[in-house]
């Protein structure tokens, strides 16, 4: 579905990815660890499409698409889904406007007839249900005055109403408390199918208790120096980064 | 820039018409100009070296050639065959204007609850107590020389009276339409009257069915009387060559409600000038207005908010969204009596560029000699929120209809104010064409038909 090759990125003139090999295919579910400053962020910002960061090489396909030749609405509508770590208010564009055009200005992208009032709230209500968000938050401004659980739960009721192929998640979990992270993991796993696939960015070992991953990559001073299965994200919660860090340094 | 040669083509104009300008107005409106005239050539047209004026420059506007006439106007036209105005799709008591003379057939008339409505010249004569206790009396103070300009030029305008404790029952709308194929400069003068406890809703509609130069300059007064209720909207709706200078004096006596909403869609040059006095306590005072220049417009908006009594309230908020080489200005000064006790006034003015040449100039000012009162002022000036906009292009949803749904954003915390729903709706539909680059028609407005 995904793959990267050789990609190097950088803002303002310096350089933070460092020539990412990546590959990810349908039904998968990866995770991708690191300590502060490796590059995470920096790399869904470019499978995203932000403009801010200039690629000075590499490549990213998309199902046989240069992504990197796509406009950030181009991914999107292609099935990119970025969650994001701070997800932005935007006082005065309601909730639903927001969902509702980006729902059916995809549905326009993909060549699909819009949805029409009674089946957008129809499925507004299924995915509500699925991610336990309020119908108070729905009626308000987008993420104003939202505290920061509900914040990172309106990421993936916006997630389970676009249906992405491709979702990845940036730091989803942090700031969450038990409860608020149980809902966002049950979210995510109802939405995965065989021909969907996860990227989940993390911190913390904790998230994985509740979406399991099949591939842990670790990603530091902008390259994946390490790629496991799920154990490596024990083996990182038990000794932390340090060792890791050793390694790479020393070579 | 000097206005010399403008100010001496103006003292001419004056002297040169003065049998005319007479002849075609009344006696009552005719003998306030000989001061105002005087007044008006120690002033002249102010220059961008005084303070109030200074982002604004009146000699491009008072530069064109115009044509001036002070008989009556002729028109082969039928008003009421070409206007037909639903952009409130509710019914109002609808009365059309233009080159500042009234219109109707019926020059003037009374409602059957009191209400008057009709030409400033007849009122003048059939209803001289009301006219003699308020025309020129708000406007007078003799500082702006604009307004000196008009009451010395001014022939006729609107003039409506609500009488003691009347709820008036739908919409006063008021459309000035900008109508002679060549431009002209005409000075329209309005009175309005709202007694005690009375409750209006008033809308005035500046429009064009002709693209030709224009300079107008328009003085309108109100009165509230005690506890009387006034809402007064105003659209300017015109085209590229329409240039505006409209003064508005509101007088406020004690438990009276001002409530505007001022709309700048289109024009070429407008300066608004706003003066309010609330002359006895619990006043409230509430201005709001949108402004959307684009290319080579002009858009000013100074008010003058004076707080002489205590525990009023007062609020302004403007927004502007300026693109191309566009210009705007906000200059707010709120005053503050030494007597003035437990004033609430909050003034707010925030601005969004959209391209790098626009430029945009603001200038909040609190004048305060109470000491106990509650007083903000701010203003903003920004672009489009750059993350906001990815947020919302990395959903799906494309750059022009992200960029579309900011702006809205920002435009809707001024038009959610109006409190006629119609009016409402009318101004979303104006104002999303009029952000998407369109010319903000009204959709049965006559200007769609003759064009």
């Amino acid at each position: 579905m995904l793959k990267i090759k050789n990609l190097k990125a950088s803002i303002n003139g310096k350089q933070i990815l460092n020539g990412i090999n990546l590959e990810i295919k349908a039904g998968e579910v990866h995770a991708i660890m690191g300590p502060n400053g490796s590059g995470k962020s920096t790399l869904s910002a470019v499978i995203a499409g932000r403009e801010d960061y200039q690629v000075t090489e590499g490549e990213i396909i998309y199902n046989g698409k240069n992504l990197l030749e796509m406009s950030v609405e181009e991914r999107a509508a292609a099935g990119i889904f970025l969650g994001f770590q701070y997800p932005v208010e935007i006082p005065g564009v309601s909730m639903v406007n927001f969902i509702k055009t980006a729902v059916n200005e995809q549905r326009k992208a993909q060549g699909i007839e819009p949805l029409n009032a009674s089946a957008f709230l129809k499925l507004m209500r299924e995915k509500k249900d699925l991610v336990e968000i309020d119908s108070k938050l729905t009626n308000r401004s987008v993420n104003e005055g939202f505290s920061g659980g509900e914040k990172k739960k309106n990421e993936i009721f916006q997630m389970a109403m676009l249906e992405p192929k491709l979702a990845i998640l940036d730091e989803t979990d942090s700031g969450l408390d038990i409860d608020a992270l149980r809902i966002v993991a049950n979210g995510v796993n109802k939405l995965k199918r065989p021909d969907t696939a996860t990227v989940v960015i993390t911190h913390y070992q904790r998230l994985l208790d509740y979406i399991v991953p099949d591939v842990v990559h670790i990603l530091y001073k902008g390259q994946i120096v390490k790629t496991a299965g799920k154990e490596l994200a024990f083996e990182l919660e038990e000794k932390g980064y340090d060792w890791i860090k050793k390694q790479v340094d020393n070579v | 820039m000097d206005n010399k040669k403008y100010n001496t083509d103006l003292f001419d104009l004056f002297e040169a018409n003065i049998d005319d300008i007479n002849k075609y107005s009344s006696d009552a409106i005719n003998k306030h100009r000989s001061k105002a005239f005087a007044e008006f050539k120690k002033q002249g047209i102010p220059t961008k070296k005084d303070e109030k004026y200074k982002y604004s420059d009146l000699s491009n506007v008072f530069s064109k050639d115009y044509n001036v006439s002070f008989k009556p106007i002729e028109l082969n036209i039928n008003i009421d065959d070409i206007f037909r105005c639903d952009v409130l799709s509710l019914d109002s008591h609808l009365t059309v204007l233009s080159r500042g003379k009234y219109f109707e057939k019926e020059r003037i008339k009374k409602l059957d609850n009191g209400v008057i409505i009709g030409s400033m010249i007849d009122a003048s004569i059939k209803f001289p107590e009301i006219f003699e206790k308020h025309y020129n009396k708000y406007a007078s103070t003799g500082k702006d020389s604009l307004t000196n300009l008009n009451t010395a030029f001014a022939q006729d305008g609107i003039f409506i009276y609500i009488p003691k404790n009347v709820i008036v029952d739908k919409p006063i709308q008021i459309v000035d339409l900008l109508i002679d194929e060549k431009g002209y400069f005409s000075n329209t003068r309005n009175l309005i009257v709202a007694e005690k406890g009375s409750k209006t809703e008033f809308i005035l509609c500046d429009d064009s069915l002709a693209s030709a130069e224009f300079l107008t300059n328009t003085v309108t007064e109100i009165y509230l009387g005690e506890n009387a209720e006034f809402e007064f909207y105003k659209l300017q709706n015109q085209h590229n060559e329409a240039n505006n200078l409209a003064a508005t004096y509101v007088h406020q006596e004690r438990d009276s409600r001002y409530l505007s909403g001022v709309f700048s869609l289109l024009s070429g040059f407008i300066r608004n000038n706003v003066f309010v006095e609330m002359n006895g306590e619990g006043c409230e005072n509430n201005i709001y207005g949108l402004a959307l220049p684009d290319h080579s417009q002009h858009t000013d908006n100074s008010l003058y908010i004076n707080h002489f009594k205590p525990n009023c309230t007062s609020k302004q908020l403007f927004k502007n969204v300026l693109d191309h080489t566009a210009t705007a200005a906000f200059n707010g000064e709120v005053y503050v009596a030494k007597d003035a006790q437990n004033t609430i006034a909050e003034q707010t003015n925030n601005n969004i560029l959209l391209s790098e040449t626009a430029k945009v100039k603001t200038k909040p000012q609190l004048i305060i000699y109470a000491d106990d009162v509650k007083c903000s002022h701010g203003a903003t000036i920004g672009q489009l929120d750059e993350e906001a906009m990815f947020y919302m292009r990395a959903r799906g949803i494309p750059f022009k209809e992200a960029r579309m749904l900011l702006l809205y954003a920002f435009a809707y915390d001024v038009i959610k104010e109006v409190k006629i729903p119609s009016l409402r709706d009318n101004l979303e539909d104006l104002t999303r064409r009029r952000l998407n680059g369109e010319l903000s028609l009204c959709r049965n407005c006559a200007v769609r038909l003759v064009r």
